[in-house]
């Protein structure tokens, strides 16, 4: 038999049941779209971390105090509430660890923020000129802290967009204007543009002011509340994370690394933990779509074994006239691979739409891959394959003697 | 020529033996038009099996156009049934809601002849087998039973076989239009030197054969030729 004419024998037969065909498809369809879509949200919420990861800065390593531990009691205040960090430290690590592009140290606490008549409660740093580089922040509209303000520690600020959004309205521009901030008025000299995202507490929603003037006025002493500091690259981080620690262990007369009075964090560390979650995210997302896939798979096995019942009569009479079984074999599997390939097809389409219109609506950026609609095409035509060759096994197997007297 | 030689065929039905035929003999030339008659239980459904090539016996040798049918394997005999035999059934089985072009074009698919070739050679079967060119694109089911036992006969007469068997083809009519089918099978017969056998129960229609083998309890009782006028007739 030619290949053409089981093409065309397929085709009649599928277009004289249209709607078990469409239906037995649909379950397919359902099944590979479903596929397609998890592991687009899958895919899209790792890449979106992966982002706002990487938006706090590149190459980050981020050393923030250990626990204050009173002496002889097992009460603990939690990680990063120790005062062990100060501004020597930081001065410390940018001159003496190599392969460093900034060092930032900052002091931050969160504060009621007022502007005539508005306020709003949000994160207050006291940063130095540093600070831009290190974590990725610009500024849209006039200027960030200079070196001038810190050594003069003056009262002005740089504030995120969402605070602006706040005190002045969408859009404004309070540039001179002034906060009040514990009681003291800063005069706003620069407004950061907008990163979005918000993961790690975002920019957007922070109030930048010098270094100097936070310890000097808002908190009162001399230490820091965490370092960041920036590699050159991704290659150098791990060794400089190890020069910092060894440096730090070194200055605050600490022998060993179990004791130590500070942590690092490194952002290579934190985007591979957060991507492993989203991967495990995506593989569960995977195979509850794979279910369905396999429950369609069935529905396909059910229709073939229900079609070569009912043409049972046309087999036998296919066979008297000179089908061999080959011929009856390769009908039936070819029309089970049909339906499920026509089920694939759909079913990209589809997957590809429900991702496109979830990124439409804003709920998570989502991202087909080539490589899942590969495997959604030869997971399809497998299972046409599979659950098809056991009902045209039937088929072919058939007695042309039975089958002509079956009723 | 067909060729059968002291043939026995025995039914294993759980762990009883039963011999459907036991022993039967019989040559018939090309051109002849043969009934096998017998009531039912006499084995004659068994015969025809194993002269449609659907089937072979436990002993005894089955020729066909020189060659020995008896031991193919079944893809052989697939082969068989479709270069060298045409079927006719008592109930139709043409396919549902297909033309009537394409029924009669199905033993060519499987034959793998070109599409125009088909279409050319279903003609001519249909028009031997009498049926009218209006109804050569309507689907099986808007069909009379007359007409739709002639695209059965056209779709046997397409493959231009060396035997056509009809098993029962009036079963399933009205004397009337079993009349036209019959009409039809002597057409075929006399006019393209077609060889037929016609397996029936019933003796009016085994007499518009040549020649009547009688067959009961899987034996040959008589074999006679009541038209002696047409005995070896030459093609």
């Amino acid at each position: 038999m030619k290949t053409l004419d089981i093409l065309e024998e397929t085709y009649l037969a599928l277009s004289a049941n249209k709607i078990r065909s469409f239906l037995t498809t649909l379950g397919i369809v359902i099944g590979i779209s479903s596929v397609i879509a998890m592991l687009a949200i899958g895919q899209g919420a790792q890449s979106s971390i992966q982002s706002s990861i990487q938006s706090i800065g590149s190459n980050l390593i981020i050393i923030m105090p250990g626990a204050q531990r009173g002496p002889g009691t097992t009460v603990s205040a939690g990680r990063g509430s120790a005062k062990s960090l100060t501004l020597a430290d930081a001065q410390a690590i940018s001159q003496e660890v190599s392969n460093l592009k900034g060092v930032s140290p900052e002091v931050s606490g969160r504060y009621q923020v007022t502007a005539k008549g508005t306020n709003t409660n949000t994160q207050v740093v006291g940063v130095n000129s540093a600070y831009p580089d290190v974590r990725n922040v610009a500024v849209d509209n006039g200027a960030f802290i200079s070196e001038q303000n810190l050594t003069t520690a003056s009262k002005v600020a740089v504030i995120g967009p969402t605070v602006r959004d706040d005190l002045f309205g969408v859009d404004s521009n309070p540039l001179g204007q002034t906060i009040r901030i514990k009681q003291i008025n800063f005069t706003i000299i620069g407004i950061t543009k907008a990163k979005g995202g918000s993961g790690f507490g975002s920019q957007d929603d922070m109030i930048f002011i010098p270094l100097t003037t936070a310890q000097k006025f808002l908190a009162g002493d001399e230490y820091v509340t965490s370092i960041s500091a920036a590699a050159q690259d991704a290659e150098s981080t791990a060794t400089v994370q190890q020069q910092i620690t060894d440096l730090l262990l070194t200055r605050h007369h600490i022998a060993s690394p179990q004791l130590a009075d500070f942590n690092t964090l490194n952002q290579a560390d934190i985007a591979a933990t957060a991507s492993s979650v989203a991967q495990i995210f995506t593989i569960l997302l995977g195979s509850v779509a794979g279910i369905s896939l396999v429950v369609g798979g069935i529905g396909i096995m059910n229709m073939m074994l229900t079609t070569v019942t009912e043409r049972t009569r046309e087999i036998g009479l296919r066979k008297s006239i000179g089908a061999k079984r080959r011929d009856i074999s390769l009908q039936f599997l070819i029309e089970a691979v049909t339906l499920t390939f026509l089920g694939g097809l759909l079913g990209v389409i589809l997957g590809w739409l429900i991702s496109w219109g979830i990124t439409y609506f804003g709920l998570i950026q989502t991202k087909v891959s080539p490589f899942s609609v590969l495997l959604a095409f030869s997971v399809s035509a497998a299972i046409g394959i599979i659950f098809g060759y056991y009902p045209a096994r039937r088929a072919a197997k058939l007695n042309p003697i039975d089958a002509l007297r079956f009723e | 020529m067909l060729e059968v030689k002291n043939i026995t065929k025995t039914y294993l039905s759980g762990n009883v033996q039963f011999q459907a035929l036991k022993g039967v003999s019989f040559t018939i030339q090309d051109g002849e038009f043969v009934a096998i008659m017998g009531p039912s239980g006499s084995g004659k459904s068994t015969l025809m099996h194993i002269l449609g090539a659907l089937d072979t016996p436990t002993s005894g040798t089955y020729t066909l156009d020189g060659k020995d049918v008896s031991l193919l394997s079944e893809d052989e005999l697939a082969e068989i049934r479709k270069n060298n035999i045409g079927f006719v059934f008592q109930s139709f089985n043409l396919l549902p809601r297909t033309t009537v072009l394409r029924n009669v074009m199905l033993p060519l698919v499987y034959a793998e002849i070109e599409a125009e070739e088909r279409k050319k050679r279903a003609d001519q079967a249909l028009r031997a087998a009498g049926l009218e060119k209006q109804h050569f694109d309507h689907l099986s089911n808007q069909l009379s039973g007359g007409q739709i036992q002639r695209v059965a006969i056209a779709r046997a007469l397409v493959n231009n076989p060396s035997l056509i068997l009809a098993d029962e083809p009036t079963g399933n009519l009205d004397s009337q239009t079993g009349e036209i089918v019959l009409k039809t099978f002597q057409k075929l017969n006399q006019e393209r030197g077609r060889t037929i056998i016609l397996i029936t129960h019933e003796h009016e229609i085994a007499e518009h054969a040549d020649r009547i083998i009688f067959i009961k309890d899987g034996l040959i009782t008589q074999d006679s030729r009541h038209h002696q006028k047409r005995i070896a007739r030459p093609l």
